[in-house]
């Protein structure tokens, strides 16, 4: 009996992991996957994201709290974006190994800033009311089953945030402008897409989505100066495994990765799922380096940009 | 060109110093080496505090042997070879004579050759896994035998039987558990689980789901760090808060409770050798001067307290030896009388670890303990558990 219940939660597990690893990755999948921008700090974005959930939660009525949280999370991380893409980004553009470096400066000038602000031991984040219950089953074949009704609003605001990415790319004016420049910057300028602020747009939103990202995580993670550092690692990871420059593919390798690693610890601890989830990875990258889902596209295969 | 000469020149100085000056002979150098910067930091800051008002109020009331003690501080950065570096600079060049710090294992073992090399003394503060026993050593934090154990009896005398042992993956938590099944086994109680989540690992979905499927009725917790905030979250998000499931922690004193949350912690468990609470008049005026000097909301913690007392001890061991030479005081401290210090008796054991009390307490909403159990006098420390080290003894003097 209890068996059955510790498989179906670790099922549901792998759904809400793979939810927090979409939601570390989405924003990731924009910046790198479309503008080959190698960020390191797309984690420091989600740090941001908690810190105003934080300040969200200092104002705001109970009930509320989760909402503004995530806009607030998502305004002040697009801002902070655009400020980033201006004043760094935009220089170093076709130069991957400068702008890694430079943005792993900027990651720990935030993080710097943060400690400053708000101290180093962190910031108490705690959810509201409606969220802290539990889903449980206490009789029949699932007794012991147990879902805690924070990790369905987790993967709820994960598929919301896809489903307005996937309508805001294929629907939207700017959307075909951005398509427009992953397949053929060139091309696409001489017709008339402003690719300059094509690209800050997309910054942008890529660090706005981190930042919501990070609002919501802040309910099951802590909210310190270095929390960025746990997220940025698995970030790249289903990036990477999904295809880069493909938000199918970001989706399909979270769900995936969340899955098997749930799987993997029915019979393993922690440490060693991991361990055998990176060496899976390897593997399946050297069948497909280019991912699960391939997406053609000349700026990408060039891998220059203008 | 020049700045290579300058230096050579103020190296040639420092040779011809006359050495019988007033001021070399008046003041007693010793070595404070905790992290001040990176991940330790936070933890080992306060310490250092801790060890330096130790260092002021005895330079205020006449100083050691009538020298006054001055305090080499030193930056171990977090870094165990960092710590190595500071304490072989510490001992070779500044020419301290004994040093107090560290905090993990890990800066400990770093620094262990350094001190039996050049036959000088550590004095190290934090409870940690035994299995060892150095000559130049002094090990004033908790053995396993002085808070992993009487927690395990205090659980088992409240019925808690089935005990889920989680912790982060490094020496401390294997260690610790390592020692914890072979008398939880013993004692004829059940080791319902055991899981190892990374350092400032942030995914405790499994653990939860496997805590929940196990039916323990306790946790043992020796998680360390920010991964407990997740912990702690994702344990109430499922339902597991500390009323219904009990929590044991290992790490967590009342300045990890300040920063991940007493809300999220209350009433939960902690075992440790001290206190806050502790209702000792030297416990106190320890508190008073402490917040006195570094602010009114400071928490004491554990590791402070030891830090606090190796200062303490280290004089009485001094004055006992007449000397400041590392091995007349080795063996001076372990012939002290019992002192009353803020974390109540204590005297160094000939394995040169310290008799103390062990507490078991239970946090509330301020992030302060309220204290549930003691044991009946001051625990004679065992650096080797005799379930899984069999055999193995500490004989140094």
């Amino acid at each position: 009996m209890r068996e059955m219940a510790l498989v179906l939660g670790q099922l549901f597990n792998g759904l809400s992991v793979g939810s927090i690893l979409l939601l570390a990755g989405l924003g990731l999948a924009l910046s790198f996957g479309l503008m080959r921008v190698i960020n390191m700090a797309h984690g420091e974005l989600l740090m941001v994201g908690g810190y105003l959930a934080y300040l969200a939660h200092a104002w705001t009525p109970d009930p509320l709290r989760p909402l503004v949280a995530l806009l607030l999370g998502f305004a002040g991380a697009a801002l902070l974006g655009v400020l980033l893409e201006w004043l760094v980004i935009r220089h170093l553009y076709g130069r991957p190994l400068d702008t890694l470096l430079a943005t792993w400066g900027v990651s720990l000038l935030l993080q710097q800033a943060a400690r400053n602000l708000f101290g180093p031991t962190g910031v108490e984040v705690t959810a509201p009311a409606w969220l802290r219950g539990t889903f449980t089953v206490n009789h029949g074949a699932f007794a012991g089953l147990s879902l805690p009704h924070v990790r369905f609003f987790v993967i709820a605001v994960s598929g919301a945030v896809l489903a307005g990415l996937w309508g805001l790319l294929h629907g939207t004016r700017l959307g075909l402008f951005v398509r427009a420049v992953n397949q053929d910057r060139e091309v696409s300028g001489i017709l008339g897409v402003p690719t300059p602020w094509v690209d800050r747009m997309v910054f942008a939103l890529g660090s706005g989505l981190a930042g919501l990202a990070g609002a919501a995580l802040a309910f099951l993670a802590p909210v310190t100066p270095t929390v960025g550092q746990s997220y940025i690692v698995d970030a790249f990871l289903v990036v990477i495994v999904g295809g880069v420059g493909s938000l199918l593919g970001t989706a399909l390798a979270s769900t995936l990765v969340g899955l098997l690693s749930s799987a993997l610890q029915v019979f393993t601890s922690v440490s060693f799922s991991k361990v055998v989830l990176l060496l899976t990875v390897v593997a399946f990258l050297q069948l497909r380096p280019k991912g699960l889902i391939w997406v053609r596209s000349r700026a990408l295969e060039e891998g220059s940009h203008g | 060109m020049r700045s290579i000469a300058l230096a050579i020149l103020g190296t040639l100085a420092t040779f011809f110093t006359p050495s019988g000056s007033p001021a070399a002979e008046s003041a007693v150098k010793v070595g404070v080496l905790h992290s001040l910067s990176g991940t330790m930091a936070i933890s080992e800051v306060t310490v250092k505090n801790a060890t330096l008002l130790a260092i002021e109020q005895i330079n205020a009331a006449g100083g050691v042997l009538g020298r006054r003690i001055q305090a080499v501080v030193e930056d171990g950065a977090s870094e165990p070879a960092t710590f190595a570096q500071k304490a072989q600079k510490l001992v070779q060049q500044d020419r301290v004579v004994t040093v107090f710090g560290g905090w993990t294992s890990a800066s400990r073992k770093a620094m262990l050759p350094v001190f039996e090399r050049f036959r000088n003394l550590l004095w190290y503060p934090v409870q940690f896994e035994g299995n060892e026993c150095s000559p130049n050593i002094m090990y004033s934090g908790a053995q396993p035998n002085q808070q992993l154990l009487p927690a395990l009896d205090w659980a088992f005398q409240k019925g808690y039987r089935r005990v889920f042992l989680v912790g982060s993956d490094y020496v401390f938590p294997r260690t610790a558990n390592l020692i914890l099944k072979k008398h939880i086994v013993q004692r004829g109680g059940v080791v319902a689980g055991e899981e190892y989540v990374p350092l400032g690992g942030t995914d405790f979905s499994s653990v939860v789901n496997k805590i929940r499927a196990s039916q323990a009725n306790v946790v043992f917790n020796t998680i360390n760090g920010d991964s407990n905030v997740a912990f702690f979250k994702q344990m109430a998000a499922a339902g597991l808060s500390a009323d219904k499931l009990p929590v044991m922690s290992f790490s967590i004193a009342e300045q990890e409770a300040k920063a991940i949350g007493p809300s999220l912690l209350k009433g939960s468990y902690a075992a440790w050798n001290y206190f806050q609470t502790l209702p000792l008049a030297a416990n106190r005026r320890f508190v008073a001067a402490y917040q006195a000097r570094y602010g009114k909301d400071a928490a004491l913690t554990d590791p402070m307290v030891h830090g606090y007392v190796d200062v303490l001890l280290w004089k009485a061991a001094v004055e006992r030896a007449r000397s400041f030479e590392p091995d007349a005081v080795r063996s001076a401290a372990v012939q002290l009388p019992w002192l009353e210090t803020p974390m109540g008796k204590v005297r160094f054991d000939r394995n040169q670890s310290l008799y103390q009390v062990a507490y078991v307490g239970q946090l509330d909403r301020s992030g302060q303990f309220r204290i549930l159990w003691q044991s009946r006098e001051p625990i004679k420390p065992e650096p080797y558990d005799p379930l899984v080290f069999p055999g193995k003894t500490c004989r140094l003097h």
